[in-house]
């Protein structure tokens, strides 16, 4: 069995007075696309916000590679590999596409290494060589999508965290954005996403967990969460 | 005519320490939408600092810039540190109060340790008057606009080529994309305000040497000229700074010229009220669309 990257352990999230996560536990091993699903606000957001440093820890416990994150800055989660694409992309409006990429690679010293990041980065994403002095905010959502992953890829993740990457795409770059996921992982980053799309998403996921009211309601590999009645019901469409 | 242009080339000079003043506002505003009130008293200190390298140490001009203006930097982060990191996620409206009460205590600070009356700037530049025609500068004025010239352009080579700069602009388009690039925003806070002060100290110690004195609340009225003129050019933006501290030296002396020096700052918030109601992002400020 492959190796245990990160591991969520009962973890609990509060906004205020809102739990919005209530004692939600899940692993990713090395190598794998695992996917959270369910409704909208049922927390999966933030549970890959407390994963990457932006919300707190109410309870539990969150690790990478053995290493307990809870009071870790953002900033040094970066640095050990984890690399959050945020929900709506955020790309840096009047910054250019390189500019954008530039600041992905924040963590990373040396210019050689970046260059040949680019390199990888723009044979992923033939379009944003095309546009890479374009500012950013002037690209579609498909291109500013893809931007955002380059970004984050920018910054050699272990890990890479999606956060709903397909949402508001045109169907086209829906299935290009699918396609990347795999080829990300391919090259040996292992992909937590969170989905609405839920049939997409566990066709590409190893694993996946259907989160439902803060709490973990479902689990298994990506087939047996396709072919599970309830699931299908709630998430599917029937 | 002549006159005319006479008043221009020194509304140039004088717009030149608006805009770098000017330049600090913007930025601090830019990345923690904070009016940093406390901005025309680090000007102001940055001016007592020169008069100290220069009276007291008898050092060169220039040595006396750069050093006022590494203090200078140095206040800068500690009064971000001190007065407004702990209120970072508080309402707006208690970091403008703690800003308020920063430069409230340096004003009565300064007046208490060295006395409220004005104190003579050396002159550590011997003047000297060049004649063109009917027209006048002295080495001073170029002295000065070419300071704050040098410094924009190594501002724009900071906030455009450098690392810092990078995330100085990225913090200050979204602070949270930022801190997912593995950006340490508290540091890159810290250094915009470091930034914003030298350049303010630097104003501080170009406006010594040519009004020739200095006193602890000379820091006010420049300070919230320089703010009208970070808003003109539309707060937030750094070259819309610099065209903004320009625009209200040139209109200031050119309401003195034309006999209404009792009203030239009345003309500049006048000026300020219409291009804000026509443009209420300033002169070179966008309105913000998002793309979906």
């Amino acid at each position: 069995m492959a190796e245990e990257l990160l591991k969520v352990d009962n973890l609990s999230v509060n906004y205020g007075a809102i739990k919005a996560v209530r004692g939600v536990s899940f692993s990713v091993n090395s190598g794998e696309i695992v996917t959270l699903i369910g409704a909208n606000g049922a927390g999966k957001s933030t549970i890959l916000r407390t994963i990457s440093g932006l919300e707190k820890v109410a309870d539990g416990i969150i690790s990478f590679e053995h290493q307990i994150l809870n009071r870790m800055p953002s900033e040094r989660r970066v640095r050990s590999g984890i690399v959050h694409v945020p929900e709506g992309r955020r790309v840096f409006p009047g910054m250019s596409v390189q500019e954008n990429l530039q600041l992905g690679a924040f963590t990373i010293s040396g210019k050689s290494q970046n260059n040949a990041a680019y390199e990888a980065v723009y044979e992923h994403f033939p379009i944003l060589k095309d546009r890479r002095n374009q500012d950013a905010a002037t690209l579609s959502g498909g291109e500013q999508q893809m931007l955002a992953i380059g970004r984050a890829l920018m910054a050699k993740p272990k890990i890479i965290l999606l956060d709903e990457p397909s949402m508001g795409l045109a169907p086209l770059y829906i299935q290009k954005i699918f396609d990347i996921i795999q080829n990300i992982r391919d090259t040996g980053v292992t992909v937590l996403v969170i989905e609405q799309n839920a049939n997409q998403a566990l066709k590409i996921a190893d694993r996946g967990y259907v989160i439902e009211g803060g709490k973990i309601t479902a689990t298994g590999t990506g087939e047996e969460l396709l072919a599970s009645a309830d699931v299908r019901q709630a998430y599917l469409g029937g | 005519m002549s006159s005319i242009i006479q008043q221009l080339i020194n509304g140039v000079i004088l717009g030149s320490v608006y805009a770098l003043l000017a330049l600090g506002y913007t930025m601090v505003y830019g990345i923690i939408k904070l009016i940093n009130f406390a901005h025309g008293d680090v000007y102001m200190l940055g001016a007592y600092f020169g008069y100290f390298f220069i009276r007291v140490m008898h050092l060169n001009f220039f040595i006396a810039l750069i050093l006022s203006m590494a203090i200078c930097s140095v206040l800068g982060m500690l009064i971000e540190f001190i007065a407004y990191r702990p209120l970072r996620h508080s309402p707006r409206i208690a970091v403008l109060i703690s800003a308020l009460g920063v430069s409230f205590f340096l004003q009565n600070g300064m007046s208490y340790l060295y006395g409220s009356d004005k104190r003579a700037f050396p002159q550590a530049i011997e003047t000297t008057q060049y004649h063109f025609g009917a027209l006048q500068i002295s080495n001073i004025q170029i002295i000065i606009v070419t300071t704050a010239v040098a410094l924009m352009i190594l501002l724009h080579l900071i906030v455009k080529r450098t690392k810092m700069g990078r995330a100085m602009r990225a913090v200050s388009a979204d602070e949270e994309a930022a801190i997912l690039m593995g950006i340490n925003v508290s540091r890159t806070i810290s250094f915009t305000f470091a930034i914003g002060s030298a350049l303010a100290a630097a104003g501080g110690v170009l406006i010594g040497l040519y009004y020739n004195n200095i006193d602890p609340l000379m820091g006010m009225t420049p300070g919230i000229k320089a703010f009208v003129a970070a808003v003109l050019g539309g707060i937030g933006i750094i070259p819309g700074a610099a065209l903004g501290g320009w625009l209200i030296g040139i209109l200031e002396t050119m309401a003195q010229a034309v006999g209404l020096s009792n009203y030239k700052d009345a003309i500049v918030y006048a000026i300020l009220i219409i291009i804000l109601l026509l443009k209420p992002t300033g002169i070179l400020g966008k309105n913000k669309r998002e793309k979906v």
